[in-house]
């Protein structure tokens, strides 16, 4: 199953503040863990992560450091700051709400529709 | 099995390379992707593949470098504008030599307009003044590029004797007033000079042909800049002087006697540095106009063409026509020049060469009508020394123009070879050799198979899907629709913070 780009793309800042706040991790391993998480169902664009990255760094909501990988090479290590914190709460509320109502419509849209009474 | 690595090692280093020509990409975001694609090139590895294949898929991954820049662009616009600072933030040299630098660009440009003003004060004859004009702002143009370069002595040597040779000759020689002996050595000298000053621009390494074209284009974006300084200054002028005329003040005298004399060389030497410092900031605008006015002047030169053809017999043309001919055979020659120097020598030929190719048939057309007119006037009246002039570079256009269609037409009948004279650039990518690069198909059409096998299966060798070929001299922000991120690769939300 291939996930829509959009909601890909509206669930990628989300997506990236929660990984970071189990611990700080390197662009690859976003990447990697996104796929674990999703069983290989949303694929993003590689290089697109970076842009928005950096993003989130401009906002405040992450901020990095530079390390050296296991095989000596430069490493941009990110970790979530208190407001990409706060900002993850807000989104996971906004999302909570959405998937409730979803949740909802669901359940309605899998029960037959209820017989018309009095039009015969 | 050391040589598979060292080729992952060479294509590593010419993917860098290529995404270093990004502005929008730092040099540490290319660490950062270059980490990124070890890493998934070292993954793909352990699941089976061999070094070419895990680099292609990384590559793959890794998404269209088009959409990358944009993305990086949008969230950096900052870089593209810092390029156009003045004086560049310089966090890897020290500040001081930059400043020292437009320092002395300054005084070349004030010592060039100086130099022009006291010529001008010291020639009272017109045509004196016009013979030495490019001669008194040469050597600042000269001086400037040899001090960038730090010319050996050897190579100033070279510019300074022709410099006072063509100087003896032009101020010595007899000339008659008004003949056309001297109208040539007003129009030759400075064609002369700017030899010399490819010479200063080379370093004195003129044979070298990458040098040479880096020559040309140097001289295309010199125009460029100048006639820009120039717009400007004349928006400034004419303010000025407009706002001067209110309260009675007339500002023409002043500008005839000091603003254009001083300020248009200096601002030629202005130019010359802006050409060097923004290189890569209208790297690309020549091209572009030669794009715009090739199918233009194709236009010009058919109705050129027709206008003969109605007229009849052109038993009458002029000497001034023949002269306005060579013009028209010089500019020509400009647009090859400069379709040459920005063809992308891996690119598959296109509708531009063959407009080009058009373009010199029918150039080469009118002229062909034209010298037979000319001679035919030659064999009535006799010869002039204008004549002889206009004549002679009638066939030097010709000769080097007409060698164009044998290598334009090869390159359309699909070798995917470059020019002869883009050699120099064809040096550069030495994949040329091995066929595009690799990384230059980006589509991103993901498949969700964690199976990297599975993956290559659904993109069989990329270097057969020629037509998802990015095109190399895109800038960073060319606006394309928004369908190249294709596939699952995913356009960030712009607003969602």
């Amino acid at each position: 199953m291939r996930i829509d780009k959009d909601l890909v793309a509206a669930s990628a800042t989300p997506l990236v503040l929660g990984i970071l706040s189990e611990g700080d991790l390197y662009g690859y391993a976003i990447l990697k863990r996104v796929g674990e998480l999703s069983g290989g169902g949303m694929q993003w664009t590689d290089g697109m992560l970076y842009p928005l990255l950096h993003r989130l760094e401009r906002l405040g909501y992450v901020s990095s450091s530079w390390g050296t990988s296991e095989a000596g090479r430069r490493r941009k290590h990110y970790a979530i700051t208190l407001a990409g914190r706060d900002a993850l709460a807000d989104r996971q509320e906004q999302w909570s709400v959405v998937a409730a109502a979803l949740r909802q419509v669901w359940q309605t849209a899998q029960q037959p529709p209820a017989p018309a009474a009095g039009w015969a | 099995m050391m040589q598979p690595h060292a080729d992952l090692e060479a294509q590593i280093g010419q993917w860098r390379g290529y995404v270093q020509r990004r502005q929008a990409i730092s040099v540490a975001d290319i660490d950062e992707l270059e980490d990124h694609l070890r890493e998934q090139i070292a993954d793909r590895k352990a699941t089976g593949l061999d070094d070419e294949e895990a680099f292609l898929v990384a590559i793959k991954r890794l998404g269209s470098l088009d959409a990358v820049s944009r993305e990086f662009a949008r969230e950096h616009s900052d870089r593209l504008w810092k390029q156009l600072v003045l004086v560049p933030e310089a966090s890897d040299h020290a500040d001081a030599p930059q400043w020292r630098k437009l320092a002395v660009v300054l005084a070349f440009a004030v010592g060039a307009g100086i130099a022009v003003k006291a010529g001008l004060f010291l020639l009272d004859d017109g045509a004196a003044q016009a013979r030495n004009v490019g001669l008194l702002v040469f050597p600042f143009l000269a001086g400037y590029l040899g001090w960038t370069r730090k010319l050996t002595l050897r190579v100033v040597a070279m510019l300074v004797v022709p410099f006072a040779a063509l100087a003896t000759v032009v101020n010595l020689y007899p000339f008659a007033s008004g003949g056309s002996t001297e109208l040539l050595a007003i129009l030759h000298t400075p064609v002369v000079l700017w030899l010399l000053a490819g010479v200063a621009y080379a370093g004195g390494s003129w044979r070298s042909d990458g040098r040479r074209m880096d020559f040309a284009r140097f001289t295309g974006e010199l125009a460029i800049y100048f006639t820009l300084l120039a717009l400007g200054g004349a928006v400034l002028v004419g303010l000025t002087s407009a706002a001067m005329q209110v309260v009675g003040v007339d500002l023409k005298p002043i500008l005839a006697e000091w603003i254009l004399p001083v300020a248009m060389p200096g601002a030629f030497v202005i130019a010359a540095w802006l050409v060097e410092a923004k290189q890569n900031v209208v790297e690309n605008i020549a091209p572009v106009l030669t794009r715009l006015f090739t199918p233009l002047t194709i236009v010009m030169l058919l109705t050129l063409l027709g206008v003969f053809a109605a007229a009849g017999g052109i038993v009458d043309v002029s000497r001034d026509l023949l002269i306005l001919m060579d013009a028209i055979l010089v500019l020509v020659l400009c647009l090859l020049l400069y379709s040459i120097s920005a063809r992308d020598p891996l690119a598959a030929p296109g509708l531009a060469d063959a407009l080009q190719l058009v373009l010199v048939a029918a150039a080469l057309t009118v002229n062909a009508v034209m010298l037979t007119a000319m001679l035919s006037r030659i064999a009535e009246f006799g010869f002039s020394p204008n004549k002889i002039a206009a004549l002679g570079l009638n066939p030097c256009c010709w000769c080097t123009c007409s060698g164009q269609p044998g290598s334009a037409s090869d390159s359309c009948a699909g070798g995917v070879r470059s020019y002869s004279l883009s050699a120099g650039r064809r040096r550069t990518y030495p994949s040329t050799a091995h066929g595009p690069p690799s990384w230059l198909w980006s589509s991103r059409q993901s498949s969700a198979s964690p199976d990297s096998r599975a993956e290559l299966r659904h993109h069989p060798r990329l270097p057969r899907l020629g037509s998802l070929m990015v095109s190399r001299s895109s800038p960073d922000v060319h606006p394309k629709p928004a369908s190249t991120g294709r596939g699952a690769g995913f356009v960030l939300p712009r607003n969602a913070s």
